[in-house]
């Protein structure tokens, strides 16, 4: 075993030296322009296409994190390395920017959020013929929403299904996805017969094969969502630039490609 | 507390239910010359290096209406295994397979092959011998199978959360419910769960590492 044991010491001289070069690859990286984004999982598509014409633009490199907002918020207080934060629920960063964690003045109401009712392709319901009534029918058995504890887009949907007055009727077969992406997937995957998705993912390439029908605005309260610039950002001069790019028309048009809609304020705001 | 309720029914389901699929599995590993065992051995061990991620996502594939064990469960139920408590304790017995595996075929391993051919010098058959000598003699390892996937399954998370649905009382298991409570940022609540959670699963292995030292026989472990 001496052979062996010879080449484990080895291994542990060489060991640090490997650590090392690593570590100073990564200090190179973050010194060249880069700044990392937590993003709500409902932005995923239009992040994706955000930060690649941004990164066109701009040469800064963008790195995504999608996760759920409540998610980040707490990791955000317990210095999380972000630099941008683009949450489903203006909350977040509003008690963020509160607490004295992010860049004052930064706080952006970027889009509004609206919600679908999705099913798959091979549905036995006509969702865009029915409406609310797909829901009620009997091939439904399971309806996947987000997680209303916690993210924006479950406690919309439980408003719109009240306001709907099929709340009582459909509570039953609700089962809950940990963000509004899981909620898709457990449609896609078949386990549920239809979900209450954001229409951003709804409209996305993913889901383009199953049917959806938008819930009006009005049926729920807006899932206002905000972004803000922290504090601890390594970067903040290209973060507040990505924060301008997604406020101008480009930005914009894209969001709107990917099913957001805008609140009345900021239109104000751009005039000014 | 229903969530806490919830995981120990879970755990006790798949630790009973591992202990029955897993005796005739681990027996044979111990005691076959088949020449591919490895092949056997090393899928019995893949849930342990297998990512949550990998297993949530195949269960939740399979247990859909166009996976293989959907169908079947359809055809036999009327209803799909996703979120429902019986697609829990499937996936949770594939996930804590080899905890319970691994300490039964390390004890039968450990049995000394002269008293098993004793046995059948005597007349004993396999099942016989199984009973009066290799039970007795792997009882630590059999506590230890037992207990493990008891505890294993009590912590389980990411596979949960991939197929659960997060129902209150059927899938929100004590794990799910300090994850949801930490979003939610009831961080008292969660933190008051936690400590449960942290306090059973240490008593639990305390259990197993006393049973392995022999702490409560007459007859201390060198």
């Amino acid at each position: 075993m001496t052979v062996g044991e010879t080449n484990w010491r080895k291994w542990f001289r060489i060991f640090p030296l490997i650590i090392s070069v690593f570590l100073a690859q990564h200090e190179v990286r973050a010194q060249g322009q880069e700044i990392r984004i937590a993003a709500a999982a409902d932005l995923k598509f239009a992040m994706n296409e955000l930060a690649e014409k941004f990164e066109k633009q701009s040469g800064t490199k963008v790195n995504v994190t999608y996760g759920s907002s409540g998610n980040f918020f707490s990791q955000m207080q317990n210095g999380a390395p972000f630099d941008l934060f683009f949450s489903a629920d203006i909350e977040y960063p509003r008690r963020l920017e509160a607490m004295g964690l992010a860049e004052p003045g930064t706080l952006y109401e970027y889009a509004v959020g609206r919600i679908a009712i999705w099913t798959p392709a091979d549905s036995k319901v006509d969702v865009t013929k029915q409406g609310w009534k797909t829901l009620l029918d009997a091939s439904v058995e399971k309806l996947a929403i987000a997680n209303p504890e916690h993210a924006p887009y479950g406690r919309a949907a439980i408003a719109a299904l009240q306001n709907a007055g099929i709340y009582e009727s459909v509570k039953s077969k609700l089962v809950y996805g940990e963000n509004i992406s899981q909620a898709a997937q457990f449609v896609q995957s078949g386990n549920a017969q239809a979900g209450i998705v954001a229409m951003s993912l709804a409209v996305s390439p993913a889901m383009h094969d199953g049917n959806r029908w938008e819930i009006p605005a009005e049926m729920h309260a807006a899932i206002e969502q905000g972004a803000i610039v922290l504090k601890d950002a390594k970067n903040k001069e290209a973060a507040r630039a990505f924060l301008e790019f997604v406020k101008n028309s480009t930005g914009r048009a894209i969001l709107t490609k990917y099913g957001f809609a805008f609140p009345e304020k900021t239109r104000k705001e751009e005039k000014r | 507390m229903e969530a806490l309720w919830l995981s120990m029914k879970l755990a006790a389901c798949v630790a009973a239910i591992l202990l029955a699929i897993g005796m005739p599995v681990a027996y044979w590993l111990a005691y076959s010359n088949w020449r591919g065992k490895f092949l056997l051995e090393s899928l019995v061990a893949l849930p342990l290096v297998l990512p949550p991620t990998v297993l949530g996502f195949y269960a939740l594939v399979a247990m859909g209406p166009r996976g293989p064990l959907g169908k079947l469960w359809i055809a036999l139920f009327g209803h799909g295994l996703a979120f429902t408590f019986s697609g829990l304790i499937l996936a949770s017995v594939l996930y804590s397979f080899p905890f319970a595996v691994q300490p039964l075929v390390a004890s039968f391993e450990g049995v000394d092959r002269r008293l098993l051919d004793a046995s059948a010098v005597l007349g004993a058959g396999s099942s016989r011998t199984f009973c009066r000598v290799i039970l007795p003699l792997s009882l630590p390892g059999v506590v230890t199978a037992a207990v493990l996937s008891f505890a294993h399954t009590l912590g389980e998370f990411g596979v949960v959360l991939m197929v659960g649905g997060n129902l209150a009382g059927v899938t929100r298991t004590v794990s799910i419910d300090i994850y949801d409570r930490v979003q939610s940022l009831e961080y008292g609540e969660a933190n008051r769960m936690a400590l449960v959670l942290l306090t059973i699963s240490f008593s639990v292995l305390c259990v197993v590492y006393a049973v392995n030292r022999r702490v409560w026989t007459p007859w201390p472990a060198k």
